[in-house]
């Protein structure tokens, strides 16, 4: 059976960029958050690229891209993410600050989903990354999946492998490295991608200027939601000086830098 | 004031892992803080109550054995429910990780995970985590409860104070939609041996450089894959890298062979907390250094002087060619 993959991805500033907290009247943000350069959601990133790949393999498979981000963000970086992996995008115009509620976030791509014409919930796999670049929590697509009613759940997924019976097999990162295999019976489900198995796809303009006819509209129409949780409040949050007096040893043989590490290394 | 539940699952023994019992620290540490009430509520193929105290809410049984969402959430729910908290404390493992905000869905409760600090200050209950995954630090409030918190590993002292208990069974009723998925197995890297071992003293964390072109222009990839085995077994070290190292397999060059994903460390790889680490090769820019954000104590060795991944990040900079030091590390190791 075709497939319908969403995939929940949101924007997160650039990870080269210095973030410098910042306290707003409507509570804490990054300085020039509005200027910072943005990405794709490295993890959730991986999810799309994740999507195309199965989708590709099924025919009739359909992709679409849930992102919930500041409207002129989502614009910035559609140009370069369309180029990656073919997808319909809905686009919703609210914070992707760190700084937000889980469960406000999923409430609203819940109902983003669920709005999907036609969506074809026996055939559904929700896709997004097992943590976030901003918020780095891991919980906001378990609560959607909790709010579609989906119960078959996987996280820091680094494979999905489609079997002729309509099953999937997952493979999990669990404690100390290691994968946990599992077979689910088929979808719906819910998948948070880690790293996976695929490169960056290099970018691909044909492609890009064929999702940006529907992904502009998209972002254009996108309709705004208000996702603060009242209840919740943030105080001291910091870059911590993190300046080390580094001792620089230059002129050491290397069997007395030998001996120093292993000395250190055996102290207790 | 707060009535708590610590919830974890339990091992295939049974007991509790270390990071359970660090949890269940955390848990203790909050009552004594707060005046409020503890409770526990267990659940896996087995559940044994020897390492904890007081009131124990138990979920066992063949269906609870494997880690799955659907019959993990299942028994969260009728263990959350039972004891009716505002406050549930559980250990931010993998298993746990998977299920726990689906619990709080559950429960119509807020959930904040990886916490790595709670202070109760003018009786508030203060949480810290870390945002922009290990950048930015915050310290939280929330008014709303229940409120469900998972601790990071290595954060808390472990509970060492079990004492008598009272057992209350709870059977969630399992039916055929909650089997859809069946666990299979456990895979280790294919390659080798395990490199990650989240309970050593020390990490070792390699960078590009040792795939790169050495001082006689080439590159002398199986001998640097040769050092750094014979390190990690000599000194029972994990094993970190940085993205480009774990990249270059995606890009086709010659690759240390046991090196994956699962071992890169950093804003888009992991932050394990160990004792000591000690770099190589390494050169990340200043928001990658993050991999080793809770590594106590800290040395790299690089030939560049100026070498951003420990320059003001480490205690000490040995500026050596990695190959030469590690030959001769592994020998007086071996000694
Ligand atoms: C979206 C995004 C996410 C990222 N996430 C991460 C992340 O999670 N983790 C991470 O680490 N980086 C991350 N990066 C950063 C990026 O991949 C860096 O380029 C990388 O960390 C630096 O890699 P390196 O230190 O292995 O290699 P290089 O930069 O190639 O450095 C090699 C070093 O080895 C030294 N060297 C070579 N030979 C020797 C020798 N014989 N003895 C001693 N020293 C030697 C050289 O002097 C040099 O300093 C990310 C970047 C982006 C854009």
């Amino acid at each position: 059976m075709p497939l319908t993959i969403v995939v929940c991805a949101s924007v997160v500033p650039d990870p080269l960029q210095s973030l410098i907290p910042l306290q707003t009247a409507d509570g804490f943000g990054l300085k020039n958050e509005m200027m910072l350069p943005h990405v794709l959601d490295p993890w959730a990133g991986h999810a799309l690229y994740e999507a195309a790949n199965l989708a590709k393999q099924i025919d009739g498979c359909k992709v679409y891209l849930v992102s919930l981000g500041l409207k002129a963000k989502l614009q910035q970086t559609m140009m370069t993410i369309a180029q990656k992996a073919r997808f319909d995008l809905i686009a919703i115009d609210a914070s992707h600050s760190g700084f937000t509620d889980s469960a406000q976030t999923a409430a609203v791509l819940a109902t983003a989903i669920e709005r999907i014409a036609g969506l074809d919930r026996a055939n559904l796999l929700i896709f997004g990354g097992w943590e976030s670049a901003s918020r780095a929590a891991g919980t906001t697509l378990q609560i959607l999946g909790e709010k579609l009613g989906i119960i078959d759940q996987f996280q820091a997924v680094d494979e999905i492998k489609m079997n002729g019976d309509g099953s999937f097999q997952v493979l999990e990162r669990v404690d100390g490295g290691k994968h946990q295999i599992s077979v689910c019976a088929g979808p719906p489900a819910v998948l948070g991608w880690a790293t996976g198995n695929l490169p960056e796809p290099p970018n691909n303009p044909q492609l890009g200027m064929m999702n940006m006819r529907t992904a502009m509209p998209a972002i254009q129409q996108a309709g705004s939601a208000d996702i603060k949780d009242k209840a919740l409040a943030f105080h001291n949050v910091q870059a911590p000086a993190q300046r080390r007096d580094t001792r620089i040893v230059k002129d050491l043989s290397t069997a007395d830098i030998a001996q120093e590490i292993v000395e250190w290394l055996k102290q207790n | 004031m707060e009535k708590i539940l610590f919830l974890s699952h339990t091992e295939a023994t049974g007991r509790l892992s270390a990071h359970a019992l660090e949890a269940l620290g955390a848990a203790v540490h909050l009552r004594e803080r707060t005046g409020g009430e503890l409770v526990i509520g267990l659940f896996g193929g087995r559940v044994e109550t020897s390492q904890v105290s007081g009131t124990v809410f138990s979920v066992s049984g063949e269906a609870f054995a494997a880690s799955r969402y659907a019959t993990d959430a299942a028994a969260g729910e009728q263990l959350c429910k039972a004891a009716g908290a505002t406050l549930v404390i559980a250990p931010a493992t993998s298993r746990m990780s998977r299920v726990f905000s689906g619990i709080a869905a559950r429960c119509g409760a807020c959930v904040d995970s990886h916490v790595a600090g709670l202070q109760v200050k003018d009786e508030a209950l203060v949480v810290t985590r870390w945002y922009y995954r290990q950048r930015l630090q915050a310290e939280m409030t929330r008014a709303s409860r229940p409120w469900f918190i998972s601790i990071d590993a290595g954060v808390f002292e472990q509970f060492k104070g079990p004492g008598n208990v009272i057992v209350e069974q709870i059977s969630p009723a399992v039916d055929a939609s909650m089997m859809r998925t069946s666990v299979t197995g456990i895979q280790a890297p294919a390659v080798g041996e395990q490199t990650i071992k989240p309970d050593a003293t020390a990490l070792f964390v390699a960078g590009a450089g040792w795939t790169k072109k050495q001082a006689d222009g080439r590159s002398h990839v199986a001998e640097a894959a040769d050092l750094i085995l014979g390190f990690l077994k000599k000194s029972g070290a994990s094993l970190g890298s940085t993205k480009s190292l774990v990249d270059l397999q995606g890009e086709g060059q010659e690759v240390l062979p046991f090196m994956t994903h699962l071992n890169q460390v950093g804003q888009t790889g992991a932050t394990p907390r160990h004792q000591k680490g000690l770099a190589a090769c390494c050169h990340g820019e200043e928001p990658h250094v993050v991999g080793w954000r809770f590594i106590n104590e800290r040395r790299a060795i690089n030939l560049d002087a100026n070498c951003g991944w420990a320059r003001g990040k480490a205690d000490v900079l040995y500026v050596a060619d990695a190959f030469q030091v590690m030959e001769q590390v592994n020998k007086l190791l071996s000694e």
